[in-house]
């Protein structure tokens, strides 16, 4: 039950992308195409996931051990850009479509604060191994949610009569607004 | 043992096993590019434009390592990307490739040509074309003057003038064709770079109804086509077109048409050579 509502919080309460603020960066950039949020979506779901064991490792077997705690930020961040490479390497050799289409945002997953943010959040808590993978995997799908429902508004503007200036970038920020909006509707349920 | 050294210690670990990690996944996951399209890549405008044909630059370098594209298939590079390309591929540069640019073939603007009734549609030619047939401009076949052309250049190396008409900044021109696909009514061309006579009217129309729409339109009078002195223009269903690999700049036609359709560029000089007749 204790997992089911870490998940459900990351997923939903507090979204790491629309109530956390984290992470807009990707949020903004690839939510043109559901196809290419979606992907987005999981490589940054799958880099979260792998963060969070080995950083649970790292902060309970190193850091906590040794009394090296002010040394969090740079091995986290460290981890981090290991993994994404590792994603980048792996998405090049077996979907060079989504590698193209995805183009500076896959390296850019390095400095996605909704990754360092999590990380940080799940040591500062100090989740449990399973805890902490969860809460990565949560905090993974409520980003891939957020990328893929933005994308989908984005996708039927174009059947929308939109001010031209708003066009193409200030009606995503009025349509980011309302979707935080909406997901405030979440708060106190976990 | 301070904290110093056990915060070296550690973070040096760290580091080492993810490179360590990152070393294997790196040979297990090497992706095998083409040498050959990474060095025409680098040569390559990087526009993006798609002026090629192809998806992007990238897709355009790689159909010519296999040499599934001409070298010289690149618009915006013109005859110095072929020459770097064809040598990267250990192929003899093209000889008298030259750059092309766009040429609007209609001078019928607001002043000239009359407009019927004003668009008050989307500023869109393509838009009016096709849902009005653009019958707000009297002339069927000229400029409809809403700037879609401008819009389509990924160069900035159009505007529209005050008359209403797109301007060709031939400097800034990388004969990438974007202008010409987006126009409706098939104004814009391309033409070699040199070339400097152009007879600017697109119309079909009987003389005299042209005269009705437009002060410039061509009438098919048919003077141009016998002053020619290289036979490079022929009047055929109602207007006189020109071949530009005939035309030599000699101006014959310029001073002779009584429209003043027919328009020389200064600054071209006169083509010395005789080109194929």
């Amino acid at each position: 039950m204790e997992l089911f509502l870490i998940f459900i919080g990351a997923v939903f309460v507090n979204n790491f992308v629309l109530v956390r603020f984290l992470g807009t960066c990707p949020f903004m950039g690839v939510s043109k195409q559901v196809e290419t949020a979606m992907g987005m979506g999981a490589a940054t779901t799958f880099v979260m996931v792998v963060t969070a064991a080995v950083t649970w490792v790292l902060q309970w077997f190193v850091l906590e051990p040794f009394g090296l705690p002010f040394l969090q930020t740079p091995v986290f961040i460290l981890v981090i850009a290991a993994m994404v490479q590792l994603v980048e390497m792996f998405l090049h050799k077996t979907i060079p479509n989504l590698y193209r289409a995805l183009g500076i945002y896959l390296p850019l997953i390095t400095t996605n604060c909704a990754v360092l943010g999590f990380s940080l959040i799940a040591a500062q808590e100090a989740y449990s191994f399973v805890e902490a993978v969860v809460f990565g995997l949560g905090a993974g799908i409520g980003f891939t949610l957020a990328l893929m429902l933005m994308a989908g508004m984005r996708e039927e503007l174009r059947f929308a009569d939109v001010p031209e200036p708003l066009m193409p970038t200030g009606i995503a920020f009025i349509l980011a607004g309302l979707l935080s909006l909406a997901f405030s509707g979440f708060a106190g349920l976990v | 043992m301070s904290i110093t050294l056990i915060s070296l210690i550690s973070m040096g670990a760290v580091g080492a096993v993810l490179a360590a990690g990152l070393v294997v996944a790196s040979k297990k996951l090497a992706v095998e590019t083409d040498p050959t399209a990474d060095e025409i890549e680098a040569v390559l405008p990087g526009a993006n434009c798609g002026g090629c044909g192809y998806a992007g630059c990238r897709a355009f370098a790689e159909a010519l390592a296999g040499r599934k594209a001409p070298v010289d298939g690149c618009p915006v590079g013109g005859a110095k990307v072929a020459a770097l390309v064809a040598r990267i591929l250990g192929m003899e540069p093209v000889e008298g490739a030259t750059r092309k640019v766009a040429q609007v073939l209609c001078k019928g603007g607001r002043a000239e040509a009359k407009l019927l009734a004003e668009w008050e549609g989307p500023r869109d030619c393509r838009i009016a074309q096709n849902t009005q047939n653009g019958s707000f401009k009297g002339c069927s076949y000229g400029c409809l003057g809403l700037g879609t052309c401008v819009a389509a250049c990924p160069f900035d190396a159009m505007y529209m003038d005050e008359n209403g008409l797109p301007v060709v900044i031939e400097d800034k021109c990388t004969g990438c064709g974007m202008c010409v696909k987006a126009c409706p009514r098939n104004i814009i061309v391309l033409a070699e770079e040199p070339q400097g006579v152009h007879i600017r009217c697109r119309s079909l129309a009987l003389g005299k109804d042209v005269r009705v729409v437009c002060t410039v339109g061509c009438i098919a009078c048919r003077r141009c086509e016998k002053e020619c002195p290289v036979n490079a223009i022929t009047v055929e269903d109602n207007l006189a077109r020109i071949a530009y690999d005939k035309c030599i700049n000699c101006r014959k036609c310029v001073a002779v048409c009584p429209m003043n359709t027919i328009e020389y560029q200064e600054g071209k000089p006169v083509l010395k050579k005789l080109r194929a007749s």
